[in-house]
Protein backbone atom coordinates (compact mmCIF):
# COMPACT_ATOMS: atom_id res chain seq x y z
CA UNK A 1 0.00 0.00 0.00
CA UNK A 2 2.77 2.38 0.89
CA UNK A 3 4.62 1.61 -2.28
CA UNK A 4 1.58 2.31 -4.36
CA UNK A 5 1.07 5.73 -2.86
CA UNK A 6 4.68 6.70 -3.42
CA UNK A 7 4.78 5.94 -7.11
CA UNK A 8 3.00 8.74 -8.87
CA UNK A 9 3.87 7.48 -12.30
CA UNK A 10 0.96 5.30 -13.22
CA UNK A 11 -2.62 6.23 -12.69
CA UNK A 12 -3.48 2.58 -12.95
CA UNK A 13 -2.85 1.87 -9.28
CA UNK A 14 -5.08 4.80 -8.35
CA UNK A 15 -7.87 3.54 -10.51
CA UNK A 16 -7.55 0.07 -9.12
CA UNK A 17 -7.78 1.50 -5.64
CA UNK A 18 -10.97 3.24 -6.56
CA UNK A 19 -12.45 0.15 -8.00
CA UNK A 20 -11.35 -1.72 -4.92
CA UNK A 21 -13.23 0.59 -2.61
CA UNK A 22 -16.78 -0.31 -3.51
CA UNK A 23 -15.77 -3.93 -3.29
CA UNK A 24 -14.33 -3.85 0.16
CA UNK A 25 -17.25 -2.55 2.18
CA UNK A 26 -19.59 -4.84 0.35
CA UNK A 27 -17.66 -7.87 1.42
CA UNK A 28 -18.25 -7.48 5.13
CA UNK A 29 -21.87 -6.71 4.38
CA UNK A 30 -22.22 -9.94 2.53
CA UNK A 31 -20.43 -11.84 5.19
CA UNK A 32 -22.45 -10.59 8.09
CA UNK A 33 -25.70 -10.91 6.30
CA UNK A 34 -28.14 -8.06 6.28
CA UNK A 35 -26.33 -5.08 7.67
CA UNK A 36 -27.95 -1.66 7.47
CA UNK A 37 -27.01 0.48 4.53
CA UNK A 38 -24.99 2.82 6.71
CA UNK A 39 -22.05 0.51 6.62
CA UNK A 40 -21.67 0.91 2.89
CA UNK A 41 -18.88 3.26 2.01
CA UNK A 42 -19.32 6.77 0.66
CA UNK A 43 -22.96 7.67 0.13
CA UNK A 44 -23.57 9.30 -3.19
CA UNK A 45 -23.95 13.07 -2.79
CA UNK A 46 -26.98 13.81 -0.74
CA UNK A 47 -26.29 15.30 2.70
CA UNK A 48 -22.63 15.30 1.89
CA UNK A 49 -21.59 12.59 4.29
CA UNK A 50 -23.08 14.27 7.33
CA UNK A 51 -24.57 11.64 9.55
CA UNK A 52 -27.09 13.79 11.26
CA UNK A 53 -27.58 11.50 14.20
CA UNK A 54 -29.87 9.08 12.46
CA UNK A 55 -32.06 11.64 10.68
CA UNK A 56 -33.09 11.02 7.14
CA UNK A 57 -31.64 13.10 4.37
CA UNK A 58 -31.92 16.80 4.17
CA UNK A 59 -31.58 19.26 6.93
CA UNK A 60 -31.76 22.89 5.86
CA UNK A 61 -28.24 24.20 5.75
CA UNK A 62 -27.53 25.83 9.08
CA UNK A 63 -25.07 28.66 8.94
CA UNK A 64 -22.58 29.54 11.60
CA UNK A 65 -23.89 32.54 13.48
CA UNK A 66 -20.41 33.85 14.12
CA UNK A 67 -19.36 33.65 10.51
CA UNK A 68 -22.47 35.40 9.30
CA UNK A 69 -22.43 38.23 11.79
CA UNK A 70 -18.66 38.43 11.67
CA UNK A 71 -18.31 38.20 15.42
CA UNK A 72 -14.66 37.55 15.95
CA UNK A 73 -14.15 37.92 19.66
CA UNK A 74 -15.94 35.28 21.67
CA UNK A 75 -15.32 36.45 25.19
CA UNK A 76 -16.17 34.60 28.36
CA UNK A 77 -17.65 37.83 29.70
CA UNK A 78 -20.64 38.19 27.37
CA UNK A 79 -22.91 35.74 29.08
CA UNK A 80 -25.90 36.51 26.92
CA UNK A 81 -24.10 35.40 23.79
CA UNK A 82 -22.75 32.29 25.43
CA UNK A 83 -26.04 31.36 27.03
CA UNK A 84 -27.56 30.92 23.56
CA UNK A 85 -25.30 27.93 23.03
CA UNK A 86 -25.89 26.35 26.40
CA UNK A 87 -28.79 23.98 26.99
CA UNK A 88 -31.27 24.19 29.84
CA UNK A 89 -29.26 21.64 31.74
CA UNK A 90 -26.15 23.79 31.40
CA UNK A 91 -24.53 21.52 28.83
CA UNK A 92 -22.78 22.92 25.77
CA UNK A 93 -24.96 22.32 22.73
CA UNK A 94 -23.25 20.25 20.01
CA UNK A 95 -22.48 22.06 16.82
CA UNK A 96 -24.61 19.84 14.67
CA UNK A 97 -27.62 21.39 16.37
CA UNK A 98 -26.47 24.97 16.38
CA UNK A 99 -24.71 24.97 13.03
CA UNK A 100 -21.59 26.65 14.34
CA UNK A 101 -18.42 26.03 12.38
CA UNK A 102 -15.58 24.11 13.97
CA UNK A 103 -13.09 26.89 14.84
CA UNK A 104 -15.84 28.98 16.35
CA UNK A 105 -17.21 26.04 18.25
CA UNK A 106 -13.81 25.43 19.77
CA UNK A 107 -13.48 29.04 20.87
CA UNK A 108 -17.03 29.07 22.11
CA UNK A 109 -16.41 25.95 24.11
CA UNK A 110 -13.31 27.46 25.73
CA UNK A 111 -15.19 30.63 26.53
CA UNK A 112 -18.08 28.72 28.08
CA UNK A 113 -15.69 26.73 30.22
CA UNK A 114 -13.97 29.91 31.38
CA UNK A 115 -17.32 31.47 32.18
CA UNK A 116 -18.27 28.39 34.17
CA UNK A 117 -15.11 28.69 36.18
CA UNK A 118 -15.83 32.26 37.15
CA UNK A 119 -19.46 31.48 38.05
CA UNK A 120 -20.99 33.36 35.15
CA UNK A 121 -22.49 30.18 33.81
CA UNK A 122 -23.46 27.11 35.78
CA UNK A 123 -21.82 23.75 35.44
CA UNK A 124 -25.18 22.05 35.73
CA UNK A 125 -28.65 23.44 36.06
CA UNK A 126 -30.50 26.39 34.60
CA UNK A 127 -28.47 29.39 33.51
CA UNK A 128 -30.01 32.18 35.58
CA UNK B 1 7.09 41.74 29.46
CA UNK B 2 4.49 42.55 26.88
CA UNK B 3 1.98 39.95 27.99
CA UNK B 4 -1.48 41.24 28.59
CA UNK B 5 -3.66 39.52 31.14
CA UNK B 6 -7.22 39.87 32.26
CA UNK B 7 -7.67 39.05 35.88
CA UNK B 8 -11.23 38.70 37.00
CA UNK B 9 -12.00 38.04 40.59
CA UNK B 10 -15.07 37.84 42.76
CA UNK B 11 -15.23 39.46 46.15
CA UNK B 12 -17.77 38.56 48.79
CA UNK B 13 -20.87 40.77 48.53
CA UNK B 14 -20.86 42.00 52.10
CA UNK B 15 -17.59 43.80 51.68
CA UNK B 16 -17.25 47.50 52.36
CA UNK B 17 -16.38 49.84 49.51
CA UNK B 18 -13.26 51.21 51.13
CA UNK B 19 -11.90 47.77 51.88
CA UNK B 20 -12.41 46.94 48.28
CA UNK B 21 -10.55 50.06 47.23
CA UNK B 22 -7.75 49.15 49.57
CA UNK B 23 -7.55 45.70 48.11
CA UNK B 24 -7.46 46.99 44.56
CA UNK B 25 -4.80 49.55 45.34
CA UNK B 26 -2.71 46.85 47.01
CA UNK B 27 -2.94 44.77 43.88
CA UNK B 28 -2.09 47.74 41.70
CA UNK B 29 0.97 48.57 43.73
CA UNK B 30 2.01 44.95 43.53
CA UNK B 31 1.76 45.16 39.77
CA UNK B 32 3.87 48.29 39.54
CA UNK B 33 6.51 46.97 41.90
CA UNK B 34 6.90 43.88 39.77
CA UNK B 35 7.41 46.11 36.78
CA UNK B 36 4.06 45.86 35.09
CA UNK B 37 1.35 48.32 34.23
CA UNK B 38 -2.29 48.37 35.15
CA UNK B 39 -4.29 49.14 32.06
CA UNK B 40 -7.78 49.12 33.42
CA UNK B 41 -9.82 48.42 36.50
CA UNK B 42 -13.46 47.70 35.98
CA UNK B 43 -15.91 47.06 38.73
CA UNK B 44 -18.68 45.09 37.24
CA UNK B 45 -20.83 45.36 40.31
CA UNK B 46 -22.79 42.84 42.23
CA UNK B 47 -24.01 39.87 40.27
CA UNK B 48 -25.81 36.71 41.07
CA UNK B 49 -23.47 33.76 40.91
CA UNK B 50 -24.43 30.82 38.77
CA UNK B 51 -23.69 28.45 41.63
CA UNK B 52 -22.94 28.75 45.29
CA UNK B 53 -19.34 29.58 46.03
CA UNK B 54 -18.29 29.32 49.65
CA UNK B 55 -21.88 29.69 50.79
CA UNK B 56 -22.35 32.95 48.83
CA UNK B 57 -25.01 33.38 46.17
CA UNK B 58 -23.90 36.84 44.97
CA UNK B 59 -20.58 38.49 44.52
CA UNK B 60 -18.86 41.67 43.41
CA UNK B 61 -17.03 41.17 40.15
CA UNK B 62 -13.86 43.10 39.44
CA UNK B 63 -11.91 42.98 36.23
CA UNK B 64 -8.29 43.99 36.16
CA UNK B 65 -6.42 44.35 32.89
CA UNK B 66 -2.70 44.30 33.43
CA UNK B 67 0.42 44.06 31.39
CA UNK B 68 3.45 42.27 32.68
CA UNK B 69 5.29 39.02 33.00
CA UNK B 70 4.13 35.63 34.12
CA UNK B 71 5.90 35.93 37.45
CA UNK B 72 3.90 38.98 38.27
CA UNK B 73 0.68 37.11 37.68
CA UNK B 74 1.97 34.28 39.81
CA UNK B 75 2.49 36.69 42.65
CA UNK B 76 -0.87 38.35 42.15
CA UNK B 77 -2.68 35.06 42.17
CA UNK B 78 -0.87 33.98 45.29
CA UNK B 79 -2.07 37.11 47.02
CA UNK B 80 -5.59 36.64 45.82
CA UNK B 81 -5.65 33.10 47.06
CA UNK B 82 -4.62 34.26 50.50
CA UNK B 83 -6.96 37.25 50.65
CA UNK B 84 -10.02 36.25 52.58
CA UNK B 85 -12.73 38.32 50.82
CA UNK B 86 -11.76 37.05 47.37
CA UNK B 87 -13.76 33.92 46.69
CA UNK B 88 -12.84 33.17 43.09
CA UNK B 89 -10.47 34.42 40.44
CA UNK B 90 -9.63 33.71 36.84
CA UNK B 91 -6.66 34.88 34.81
CA UNK B 92 -6.77 34.89 31.05
CA UNK B 93 -3.90 35.78 28.83
CA UNK B 94 -5.14 38.07 26.07
CA UNK B 95 -2.22 39.35 24.02
CA UNK B 96 -2.32 36.59 21.43
CA UNK B 97 -6.05 37.02 21.04
CA UNK B 98 -5.68 40.78 20.68
CA UNK B 99 -3.03 40.28 18.05
CA UNK B 100 -5.33 37.99 16.11
CA UNK B 101 -8.21 40.43 16.32
CA UNK B 102 -6.05 43.30 15.15
CA UNK B 103 -4.88 41.26 12.22
CA UNK B 104 -8.43 40.48 11.22
CA UNK B 105 -9.44 44.10 11.54
CA UNK B 106 -6.56 45.19 9.34
CA UNK B 107 -7.40 42.63 6.70
CA UNK B 108 -11.01 43.72 6.71
CA UNK B 109 -10.09 47.37 6.43
CA UNK B 110 -7.70 46.77 3.59
CA UNK B 111 -10.38 44.76 1.81
CA UNK B 112 -12.87 47.57 2.18
CA UNK B 113 -10.49 50.12 0.73
CA UNK B 114 -9.15 48.04 -2.14
CA UNK B 115 -12.23 47.18 -4.24
CA UNK B 116 -14.10 50.52 -4.32
CA UNK B 117 -11.12 52.71 -5.28
CA UNK B 118 -7.65 52.08 -6.56
CA UNK B 119 -5.34 51.48 -3.61
CA UNK B 120 -3.84 54.93 -3.64
CA UNK B 121 -2.27 56.13 -0.44
CA UNK B 122 -2.84 59.81 -1.13
CA UNK B 123 -6.34 61.08 -0.46
CA UNK B 124 -9.35 61.30 -2.70
CA UNK B 125 -7.82 64.04 -4.76
CA UNK B 126 -5.00 61.82 -5.81
CA UNK B 127 -7.48 59.25 -7.02
CA UNK B 128 -9.38 61.86 -8.96
CA UNK B 129 -6.23 63.05 -10.63
CA UNK B 130 -5.15 59.59 -11.64
CA UNK B 131 -8.65 58.75 -12.83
Amino acid sequence: MADETRTTTAEAPASTERSDRPERPERPAERSGDRSGDRRGPRPGGPGGRGDGGRKYFRRKKVCKFCVEKIEAINYKDVRLLAQFVAESGKIVPRRLTGVCTPHQRRLSTAIKQARNIALLPFAGRAS
Amino acid sequence: MNRTYELMFIVRPDMVEEDLDKLISTLESQVTTSGGTVKNVERMGKRRLAYVVRRFADGMYILLTVEGSGDMIHELERRLRVTEPVIKFLTVRTDEEDKRLDKIKKIRESRKKAPPAAPVETGGEGAAVTA
